[in-house]
């Protein structure tokens, strides 16, 4: 069943919205989704009915909220298809944190001089930075997975890279390049050379259905925010033995089984990664945004976004070939919906600000993706990247609007 | 779309297809000054040659959208032999014009009735006046501004 996109956008209200007098064509979902009234309303009702800080209350709706709170890692943990989200998923803010925390505390228990961590040249400054301090601090090693003229990861010399690697961490969907990269494979790999394997899905989830597995990975992070949920919550998701060996990441009420003056002892994982009150509501607006992707279903979300990318590419190649370039690898089945666009002779601030005036959002930048950035060779792209609600009266107006831009340049 | 024609004006156009005093002056003897805007990656680089307090040459390096590199094309223009004075002058009314309304668009119901700024003395700087009505822009406009001040100082230091 394909999904019925005119009807579903009918739940997105900021749809609706104006702007500059014209309808807003939302084409940043790589930055952040819309959430669906379903997110906000089970988010509202929450603060309206039950509202209270989690595993401290004896009352009523303290136990409403910390169910509420813990129930969404089982959600969480089906959708990603693992039955054990109690013991596997871990609450931070984004995937940014997640990433901190897996630098932290597993980089801390597991990694020394001269260890070995594999990035790819595409990763997202999220899963480059944290690392780089622990290497400036521990003296780890940094290895990186290059990439080919379309946007692909290079494996042929991927055993080599891994000889000796603790940790392997990478995209499963470029923010820059749209590039899926082949998980499973990446993962064998990194179990064959000894390593874990970290995968950054910030761009996957809710755009792909993911399989944990499927993929056989040991951790996993992406956040509310980019799968039609709120802001201030993302998960790290791990194994459960892995989480359990780990230290804890930041200090403070929740995260501990006893304190003296002398010491604390952690509590146990995930309890031990999430220190003072966190984010209640928002844990209940991702079950709502989970849900209502499960509701849609994720492969015919896939199917509708890859669809709609591959229309867009021939769309844009057919008005403005030779003027547009775009990165990444073409209409493959390994392309999920972002693209990067250069429009020759016009900066890519420009060409947001002129897109800005038809009523179209995108993004303008280096996409925190400097290293990717500076291989391509490019300091700056205009990004569309779809979600869920995007049609192809959407790419019309991004047309409309980069034939604009190449008029007032001309 | 009139605020966009007001913003790329085609003396911002001409700069930005044509800038002025294009690359870098040998360092030494001339003093060479990054700058950068992390929110969007323009860089920019002023080279300045300054003797007997007078910017005797400036050329500007780097890449970024047409407001940034048509703010540095015409700001080397404008201070290009003038003496040092004169030039902390040209920048402090410069930004006047950028930030002026800066604050205006932040606090629009209390800000005070601006110091005007006397476009006539601005020349051709004053095309740029259309970038305050996008906040976000001022940014790229006053990058190479804020890149020559730092020169300035650390020449004076």
């Amino acid at each position: 069943m394909s999904l019925d996109v005119a009807l579903l956008r009918k739940d997105f209200p900021l749809l609706e919205r104006e702007v500059h007098g014209r309808r807003l064509v939302y084409l940043d979902s790589a930055a952040s989704s819309l959430p669906p009234h379903h997110v906000v309303s089970a988010m509202s009702t929450y603060y309206e009915t039950t509202h209270a800080n989690v595993h401290r209350g004896v009352y009523a709706t303290a136990e409403e909220a910390t169910r509420l709170y813990e129930r969404t890692r089982k959600v969480v943990g089906s959708f990603l298809g693992s039955a054990h989200g109690e013991e596997e998923v871990v609450f931070t803010k984004n995937t940014t944190e997640a990433i901190n925390l897996l630098a932290n505390s597993w980089g801390r228990a597991n990694l020394g001089e001269g260890d070995v961590v594999v990035l790819s040249i595409m990763e997202h400054h999220a899963n480059i930075v944290p690392f780089q301090m622990l290497a400036a601090e521990r003296g780890i090693e940094l290895r990186w997975i290059p990439i080919d003229r379309e946007g692909r990861l290079i494996l042929d010399e991927l055993d080599t890279l891994l000889e000796g690697a603790k940790l392997c961490s990478v995209t499963a969907m470029s923010n820059v390049l749209g590039t899926i990269n082949p998980i499973t494979e990446l993962a064998e790999a990194a179990h064959r050379a000894g390593a874990l394997i970290h995968v950054d899905a910030a761009q996957a989830v809710g755009h792909l259905p993911v399989d944990l597995v499927e993929w056989d990975v040991d951790f996993l992070s992406f956040s509310g925010h980019k799968i039609l949920g709120p802001t201030g919550i993302g998960v790290l998701w791990g194994r459960a033995q892995l989480l359990e060996a780990m230290g804890p990441f930041l200090g403070g009420g929740g995260m501990i089984l006893d304190v003296s003056t002398e010491r604390f002892l952690p509590a146990a994982s995930p309890q031990r990664f999430e220190a003072g009150t966190p984010p209640i509501a928002e844990a209940v607006g991702l079950t709502a945004a989970i849900e209502y992707l499960s509701a849609l279903g994720m492969a015919e979300v896939r199917q509708h976004e890859a669809a709609l990318t591959t229309a867009a590419l021939a769309r844009i190649t057919e008005q403005f070939d030779g003027r547009v370039s775009i990165s990444g690898p073409g209409a493959a089945p390994d392309r999920g919906g972002v693209l990067s666009l250069t429009l020759e002779g016009v900066h890519a601030h420009d060409v947001a600000q002129i897109l800005d005036s038809v009523g179209v959002c995108v993004r303008p930048g280096h996409h925190c993706a400097k290293p990717l950035m500076r291989f391509l060779g490019v300091p700056a792209t205009a990004r569309a990247s779809f979600g869920v609600y995007n049609d192809l009266d959407d790419v019309e107006v991004l047309l409309e609007g980069l034939e604009e831009a190449a008029r007032l340049f001309s | 779309m009139a605020e966009l024609e007001e913003l790329y004006r085609e003396i911002i156009l001409d700069h930005y297809r044509s800038p002025r005093n294009r690359g870098e002056l040998e360092t030494p003897p001339a003093h060479r000054t990054e700058g950068f805007n992390p929110l969007c990656g323009d860089e920019v680089v002023v080279t300045i040659d300054v003797e007997d307090g007078v910017l005797k040459d400036i050329k500007i390096g780097g890449q970024g959208c047409s407001i940034s590199q048509s703010s540095a094309s015409l700001m080397s223009a404008a201070v290009k032999g003038l003496p040092l004075d004169e030039v902390r002058a040209k920048i402090a009314t410069f930004k006047t014009l950028m930030s002026v309304h800066e604050a205006q668009l932040e606090d629009a119901e209390s800000a005070e009735e601006p110091e005007p700024v006397d476009l006539r003395s601005l020349g051709e700087l004053a095309a740029l006046q259309g970038v305050v009505k996008f906040p976000v822009r001022i940014k790229c406009a006053t990058l190479s501004w804020n890149t020559l001040t730092q020169g300035l100082d650390e020449l004076s230091a």
